[in-house]
């Protein structure tokens, strides 16, 4: 019952079947085809007599290369750290102080601690440093616990509020949420700090809140709110803000008393690492 | 066409008539214990999910067959159950689509639709909804569907087991709705491609089963003394399909009445597992059963003899033999060991030409009828799915050579390279099938080529603008990530290369968006053929069986 016929278009006899209308022509495999098929074989026959390629009983064949994928990691990883080695011992011995005289050094620990700053710093004071609502901008030159390269190092190693035992630690009272201060005398207060930072305010409001600053903030913030930074107590008249600039910000914070949390570093990083981060922050643009 | 059947419709006795009730009261059995004696919440959604549609199954069962015999079956052909699955086809499409636009936005816009307090709206559930909706709702109602078609014109013979086709039309989309919904509720095995939980994947399996019967009998019901090229790919696929499903699933629920179990593997024979999986759904899922569509719809469109039987039947072996192989490629430089990277690497490269042997295939039949591409949009769509097939299959062995794994791997590339199979490949064959079988089916002429037309060029521009903003993205991800100073550290923190990727990312979910609006057009399209369409002048595919 196979009929087979010759297609007009193409000249090729069909195979003389039929289903449904469709018939096959009985066209030979195109020789490049056919070709190509037999060198991606042969290749393949060949990269399995050089290469690691089919397991065995005990094992597998190792191939004439006896290649190890593993062997290069390691190599690549040594000579990645041999390559390092002179000036990370350099770094090590180094003080602060030495680093940031020594224009060399300087570069190596700034090469470093922007590859550092931007796999465990970036994700919260963004991947310029330009921080954001609640994260601490790093490139201006105000600083909540100091800007000096020691003091920033010594921030990086023990963190605020973590869970580290020698964390710098601050805590701003909520002193609404708890009851200290009644929502107008909040007001009036916020009012005050808005007054502070050179701001137009509501002048009786800020005669009612001098007493209220006085006895509630003074004690952190300073009798003339340019903070403490030894106790992370930020300065309240230069106008920068990390909880928002506007009245309702403001007595949104001393409602809530919010603080931020930043991890310690100490067991994370090795002390050349934080050496470089310091380096790396002090020279985005606020360092003192 | 109301020829006899009737031997058929008329026997005393029928398997069908007593499985599929049996079926339907047994799930709605399971559900009713799962949703009153679970503990696990989701588990009790599942359940009132899952006893919905088997009581909706059970209502439409009850309507069609008891006591009456549906007028589908009086007919040769079983087409009714195929009309079910272009409707559920054309609406999984649409909705899978909407969902990947969606996600796409999401990684633009991380806030894009998504509510902290609803979970259901994170990207980690959405995604593999998206992947599941265009890949197993799509792409799997479009396969039975098709495969349905294909096997009964070309056996002569209706489909095997009487209601059983109905059964795996419900059963398949009854296990989408399971999965979806499981994953928006926060069930997944964390498998890819492989996430619905055990009790999803048992009711697959006895589908699954079914769906092999279905096909099976029918071949072997077959007037014609040969099988067609079309349905060894489709046989392939059902049959691998079933192994790799049961095989990578495997897994002991911590509880029957639990959503959560544990999988038989661990370490790296899970991941090898997983992979092995993974790439024969792309094997088998995505390409074996997609070329039984490029030979059956390809030349029945072009009205020309397929181009090369021989090649037809090398290429069809070689390609089984070698896919099964190449799933350690997903894996290369990890722990997996290196002589099986190897092996992973090179039978993805003997893959190329077995893969292309269909591309040839599908291109050369159409010789003698390469002007038809000028006027008929849906062949065009048929064989420009050809193409992007071909370039898919050369870019795949490249990715898998080891040196070029190494940069683009982890990156947006391999995302690029995915979605011009899956765009490119699968859409549009799927989409010329649609157009085919619509007609076809409701006996009528196209509503409008102009629309296929707008259709064709709409998700054209989307592809190239999806996968070419890929490819940059992806290069230039593994370029950044691999960079190093001169002082031995890298050059770019994972930030800033996330940074540098949102430009594309917002290319992509433009393009995205072209190739869903393309699929609007489509669906509207399709809907106006069946409800207001001309009648057709010749019911072509039908006469040919029943002049025989």
């Amino acid at each position: 019952m196979a009929k087979r016929e010759v297609d007009e278009v193409s000249g090729t006899e069909t195979t003389g079947h039929e289903w449904d209308g469709i018939k096959e022509l009985d066209t030979p495999m195109p020789k490049w085809w056919l070709g190509l098929f037999y060198a991606c074989i042969v290749w393949a026959i060949g990269y399995w007599v050089v290469y690691p390629a089919w397991p065995t009983l005990s094992g597998y064949t190792h191939g004439m290369l006896n290649h190890s994928q593993r062997d290069d990691v390691t190599a690549n990883v040594a000579a990645l750290k041999s390559a390092r080695s002179v000036k990370e011992a350099a770094l090590r011995d180094a003080s602060l102080a030495d680093i940031q005289r020594n224009p060399e050094l300087q570069q190596f620990a700034m090469a470093a601690g922007k590859t550092l700053f931007g796999d465990n710093c970036a994700p919260c004071h963004g991947a310029g440093g330009q921080g954001a609502r609640t994260y601490p901008n790093l490139n201006d030159d105000v600083w909540l616990w100091g800007g000096k390269l020691s003091d920033i190092q010594h921030t990086i190693t023990v963190g605020i509020r973590s869970t580290s035992p020698d964390t710098r630690q601050s805590q701003m009272p909520a002193f609404g949420h708890d009851g200290m201060l009644k929502p107008a005398e909040i007001g009036d207060l916020a009012e005050y700090v808005v007054h502070l930072s050179g701001r137009p305010a509501n002048a009786k409001a800020v005669r009612r809140a001098t007493k209220l600053f006085a006895d509630n903030c003074a004690m952190c913030h300073g009798a003339d709110g340019k903070g403490n930074r030894s106790m992370g107590a930020p300065n309240l008249t230069d106008n920068e803000w990390l909880y928002g600039p506007n009245r309702e910000d403001i007595a949104d914070q001393i409602t809530n008393g919010h603080g931020g949390e930043m991890p310690t570093w100490g067991g994370r990083l090795s002390p050349e690492e934080i050496k470089a981060l310091a380096v790396y922050v002090h020279n985005l643009g606020g360092g003192e | 066409m109301q020829i006899t059947q009737a031997q058929t419709a008329q026997s005393p006795w029928r398997f069908d008539h007593y499985f599929v009730p049996l079926v339907i009261f047994l799930g709605l059995l399971a559900a009713i214990v799962e949703a009153a004696r679970s503990p696990d919440p989701r588990m009790i959604m599942q359940a009132w999910t899952f006893g919905a549609c088997m009581a909706a199954f059970g209502a439409w069962y009850m309507k069609t067959y008891v006591g009456r015999t549906p007028a589908d079956e009086k007919n040769f052909y079983a087409d009714a159950v195929i009309k079910a699955g272009v409707i559920a086809s054309t609406f999984w499409g649409v909705a899978g689509m909407l969902v990947g636009v969606i996600i796409a936005l999401q990684l633009c816009f991380p806030h894009f639709l998504y509510f902290p307090d609803l979970p259901w709206t994170n990207f980690g559930r959405m995604r593999p909804l998206h992947t599941s909706a265009v890949v197993f709702a799509f792409g799997g109602n479009v396969l039975i569907t098709t495969s349905f078609y294909a096997v009964q014109r070309t056996s002569r013979a209706r489909l095997f087991g009487g209601s059983l086709p109905w059964f795996v039309m419900w059963g398949y989309n009854i296990f989408i709705v399971m999965a979806g919904t499981g994953y928006l509720e926060g069930i997944s095995q964390s498998r890819e491609y492989a996430e619905p939980e055990w009790y999803a994947d048992i009711w697959l399996t006895l589908v699954w089963v079914c769906y092999l019967l279905t096909f099976l009998g029918t071949l072997w019901k077959r007037k014609e003394p040969h099988i067609y090229v079309a349905n060894w790919f489709y046989l392939a696929f059902i049959v691998t399909i079933a192994v790799l499903h049961i095989v990578n699933n495997l897994a002991m629920p911590v509880s029957f009445l639990e959503t959560k179990s544990y999988s038989l593997f661990s370490g790296v024979q899970d991941a090898l597992t997983q992979w092995w999986y993974g790439h024969n759904a792309v094997g088998f899922f995505l390409t074996a059963g997609f070329l039984g569509i490029v030979y059956y719809f390809i030349p029945k469109q072009a009205e020309r003899p397929v181009y090369s039987y021989r090649l037809s039947i090398i290429h069809f072996w070689s390609l089984i033999f070698i896919y099964i192989w190449a799933g350690p490629h997903h894996l290369l430089y990890t722990a997996l060991p290196e002589w099986a990277q190897t092996l992973g690497m090179t039978f993805s490269v003997i893959l190329w030409m077995p893969s292309w042997g269909g591309m040839i295939n599908g291109l050369m039949t159409l010789s003698g009828a390469w002007d038809k591409l000028r006027t008929d949009p849906v062949l065009r769509m048929l064989v420009v799915s050809v193409a992007f097939y071909g370039m898919a299959t050369f870019e795949g062995p490249v990715m898998s050579v080891k040196a070029v794994n190494a940069l683009s791997h982890y990156t947006n590339w391999t995302i690029g390279h995915v979605h011009s199979g899956a765009l490119g490949w699968v859409g549009y064959i799927s989409f010329g099938a649609l157009y085919c079988l619509v007609p076809w089916l409701w006996k009528k002429k196209l509503y409008s080529n102009a629309l296929v037309e707008w259709h064709f060029w709409i998700s054209t521009i989307g592809i190239v603008l999806y996968i070419t903003s890929m490819w940059v993205a992806g290069i230039m991800q593994g370029l950044m990530w691999r960079a190093y100073n001169e002082f031995g550290f890298l050059e770019y923190a994972f930030s800033e290369v996330v940074l540098a990727m949102h430009p594309y990312y917002i290319i992509r979910a433009i393009g995205g968006l072209l190739y869903l609006t393309g699929t609007l057009i489509m669906a509207f399209n399709l809907w106006k053929t069946a409800t207001s369409g001309q009648p057709a002048a010749a019911a072509q595919p039908v006469l040919a069986a029943e002049a025989a």
